[in-house]
């Protein structure tokens, strides 16, 4: 290097150009599968969802098993806005799901953030399971068990209908996407998203240079919290229904999968793991549910002992592997 | 009203201490390795699975049946311990979560493969079936015999928690492991014999009780969140903890199912939250 | 009142039936470098850690320029100019050298509310940062990750995220502890360059190194304390060399 090494030494940074991949790959994806856009739009939510989930357990260290609890929020807020109150514009539905479940990840944050380890995840469990009890019972709006029905959306600023091959869902949500990810970029490589990466390295160090440990975890708890939202809104949108398992503690351990598959700590590692999952899940329940089970069980554990770091730490290594090769 | 209530607490007592049997072995590994077992709930399963096939298939009496189940479930137990489960101590918890994760997905894919989809029923001895009466009223035998077994099954586990070598070994490992290292207590193998008898209980635990609870692929999912609820409850490697964890549990959940039967599991999962918000660390925490 | 920087009263501390402080008292004017030895147990790092909030006293009271402290928040004593580093490492090992130190500058500054602008671009951060880790002679290991140093490297770390924070009363714990003697001279400039404005207690097992820092020297035994003076008055009470007999030889040979 020519510069001075401090130049510019930290490793958050400018963009580098393997990180178009992912946009072009998805902006592809719309002309070369024309009839897996619905599909498609659901891959996309569930980057969206991983990837917030990425800010408290790949960032902040947070590891929790009730993060359906806030996607579920944004996805019945949204739902309940259009079938409820009539409320079908789905830009101002977005922002208010974003909202409200902000609301939701902060109250529920500021109780359950000042414990760790397993009574930390417990009550993100909990919290979730309770919220699924409650929407089940309260059968008037939710719909109960069979799901909310009649949401319907108008179309998009007035113009893009939501039409069956889903190619307004598609682009509504790859554009929602991209903007949620440019916020969550610039949070995680500013000086705060620091601080949270020094919490999940060490804590108590933390402590000791004064930061203030518990706001920062729930500044990136509420942040996650109207992220998942946004993502659980979109799904309301975009397929124009909402069922109870929004809530399950299954969704909340499949966008912890998933995320854990791609890399944490990365953002880039819910672009990874989301898709994979959901193809691997469509192609192989088709054939068994128990291959699809043991299938992603043995998919998990190699992963955990092989590929801690997911698939994009895996490419990591085997880069850095290669280029020692080299020389 | 009475005879209701009585009922109530007679079930509630009989599934608690299921929950008991199956949820204490957690509870001691987890204080004592700081391991989160979540296929802690998929060995209980495998209990009633097998214990299932041994009577069955094999024609072993109802009473060898589950004694049997416990050592194949142990003797599992101690294989996963020795080849995966080991390589995560001292690692991070979102780690163990997962592979653990991992196996229990795995292990309901093979359970729906060998038993199928749908509830399993344990052939209940015809000794065990009806009602007894004890004087003041009539009550099912075999959940009679449940609660016996598991008083039993206490005593016991006092008995070698507190008076033998091996659980005082256990309770200095659990208040502090590097002063036990340092008096020269094998932590690796104590865990090891503790992790075995631990997934032994739980397979006992899930023999007894596919009466109350069934048995189908899922079990190791559904009632995982009970058991680790009795542990993060009563406090890590607390026998006392997840004893009253279990009564806890075990009353509020038969009651609540009971009177409102349209909140399910609500009242389960708020009382939950509000003694973990209540005491962090468990009832007894080290 | 005194002038003293930090102040700390009759603080006690016990768990049950064990009482790990016993009304300690100590006080730390301006440019102080005070030693605080003890034998193992004695409740030497207890005492760091009452004093810094991460153990609540059972009694006494805590001053810190002149506030008292006793049950303020860790970190509101951080800001208020408290720094320690720790016995044994305590360190951001994933992160670079650089990153560890850039974590402290900046949120003395207080920019770790800061959402939006990139942590790379504070330049202003990062020199300071970079100048600090001159001053202990890591600049040409800013880049590495802390896990990859070796540890008696490791322990300068400790001392740049401190001295980051722009500490009055700097607590220094055992910061010579597994550095090779041949190293540990680094170290020992680098507290010796120390501002005068700032107060330092040190823990240390080392003798020459407590009698090369220190002007004054408290002994603690059992949580309590058994004398303080001057380097020439504790090294020739008898009571001392009594504590540390057949426990550390090295005392006997501290002036030598």
């Amino acid at each position: 290097m020519e510069q001075p090494a401090y130049q510019n030494p930290l490793r958050t940074g400018a963009i580098r150009p393997a990180e178009l991949l992912p946009w072009l790959a998805a902006g592809s994806g719309f002309f070369l599968f024309p009839d897996y856009l619905q599909l498609g739009a659901q891959i996309l939510i569930m980057v969206l969802f991983a990837m917030s989930l990425d800010m408290i357990l790949g960032y902040a260290g947070i590891v929790s098993l009730g993060h359906a609890a806030l996607f579920g929020t944004g996805a019945y807020t949204a739902g309940i806005l259009s079938a409820h109150v009539g409320w079908s514009e789905p830009l101002s539905g977005l922002v208010i799901a974003g909202l409200v479940a902000g609301v939701v990840g902060f109250v529920c944050g500021a109780v359950i953030l000042y414990t760790r380890g397993l009574t930390l995840l417990m009550l993100t469990l909990a919290v979730t399971i309770l919220l699924q009890e409650l929407a089940n019972e309260q059968e008037h709006w939710t719909g109960g068990d069979d799901g909310l029905q009649g949401v319907v959306m108008e179309p998009l600023f007035g113009v893009f209908e939501f039409d069956l091959y889903g190619q307004t869902a598609y682009l509504y949500a790859l554009a929602v996407l991209f903007v949620m990810f440019l916020a969550a970029r610039a949070i995680v490589n500013s000086s705060f998203g620091q601080s949270l990466r020094g919490i999940r390295e060490n804590e108590r160090r933390m402590h000791a240079i004064g930061c203030p440990v518990y706001r920062q975890m729930l500044r990136a708890y509420t942040i996650a919290a109207v992220m998942a939202g946004v993502a659980g809104a979109l799904l309301a949108q975009t397929t124009e229904f909402v069922a109870l398992d929004v809530l399950s503690f299954e969704r909340s351990g499949d966008v912890m999968i998933m995320l854990i598959l791609g890399g944490t700590g990365r953002l880039y590692g819910a672009f990874i793991g989301a898709p994979l999952y959901m193809i691997l899940q469509d192609q192989l329940a088709k054939l068994s549910p128990e291959y699809w089970l043991f299938g992603i069980g043995a998919l998990l554990v190699a992963t955990i002992l092989y590929a801690p770091e997911g698939m994009l730490g895996l490419t990591e290594r085997l880069r850095a592997w290669a280029t020692r090769e080299d020389s | 009203m009475i005879n209701s209530l009585v009922s109530i607490a007679f079930d509630g007592l009989a599934f608690a201490m299921v929950l008991f049997i199956i949820s204490v072995g957690l509870s001691v590994t987890m204080g004592l390795m700081g391991f989160v077992n979540l296929a802690h709930g998929m060995f209980a399963m495998l209990g009633g699975y097998i214990a299932v096939s041994f009577i069955r298939e094999f024609g072993v009496p109802f009473l060898l049946g589950a004694p049997l189940g416990c050592v194949a479930v142990a003797l599992i137990s101690v294989v996963l311990e020795r080849t995966l489960y080991r390589r995560l101590y001292g690692g991070d918890e979102l780690q163990q979560v997962l592979l653990t994760i991992g196996l229990v997905f795995m292990g309901i894919a093979v359970c729906t493969f060998l038993w199928g989809p749908l509830n399993v029923q344990l052939d209940v001895p015809s000794y065990l079936k009806g009602q007894v009466d004890l004087g003041f009223r009539r009550f099912p035998t075999y959940r009679t015999f449940i609660i016996l077994v598991s008083f039993a099954v206490i005593i016991g586990l006092w008995y070698g928690f507190e008076r033998t070598l091996l659980g005082a070994k256990v309770r200095a490992a659990v208040d502090n492991q590097r002063m036990a290292e340092t008096v020269g207590i094998n932590i690796r193998r104590l865990f090891t014999l503790t992790f075995a008898l631990g997934s032994a209980l739980a397979a006992l635990g899930g023999a007894l009780g596919t009466e109350i609870l069934g048995l189908t692929p899922t079990y190791a999912l559904e009632y995982l969140v009970y058991f680790l609820i009795v542990v993060a409850v009563g406090g890590l490697g607390s026998l006392r903890g997840a004893f009253a964890a279990s009564l806890i549990l075990g009353v509020v959940d038969t009651a609540g199912k009971y009177y409102l039967p349209a909140f399910g599991a609500f009242f389960i999962f708020a009382v939950t939250i509000i003694l973990l918000l209540w005491r962090p660390q468990g009832f007894y925490a080290r | 009142m005194s002038d003293a920087l930090l102040e700390v009263r009759d603080l006690s501390k016990s768990f049950g039936a064990l009482v790990v402080a016993d009304a300690v008292s100590l006080s730390l004017r301006p440019g102080a470098r005070h030693a605080l030895i003890g034998p193992n147990g004695a409740g030497k790092t207890t005492l760091v850690n009452l004093i810094t909030g991460t153990v609540e006293p059972s009694a006494g009271v805590i001053l810190l320029d002149g506030h008292d402290i006793t049950h303020w928040p860790q970190a509101r004593r951080v800001k208020r100019g408290l720094a320690r580093t720790f016995q044994i490492n305590t360190l951001f090992r994933g992160l670079s050298v650089l990153e560890n130190v850039c974590m402290a500058v900046s949120e003395r500054r207080s920019l770790s509310a800061r959402l939006w602008r990139r942590a790379d671009a504070r330049g202003d951060v990062i020199a300071e940062a970079m100048a600090l880790l001159e001053s202990v002679k890591l600049d040409e290991d800013a880049q590495r990750q802390v896990r990859e140093l070796p540890y008696g490297r490791q322990r300068l770390v400790e001392l740049a995220i401190a001295l980051g924070l722009h500490p009055k009363v700097l607590l220094l714990d055992e910061p010579a502890a597994g550095v090779p003697s041949t190293e540990s001279h680094v170290l020992l400039e680098a507290v010796e360059a120390l501002s005068e404005s700032i107060a330092v207690l040190m823990i240390e097992h080392d003798m020459d190194i407590v009698f090369r820092f220190a002007q004054r020297i408290t002994v603690l035994v059992s949580g309590a304390i058994l004398t303080e003076g001057t380097p020439a008055e504790v090294g020739a009470d008898p009571r001392v060399r009594e504590v540390y007999l057949g426990e550390n030889a090295e005392l006997r040979g501290g002036s030598r």
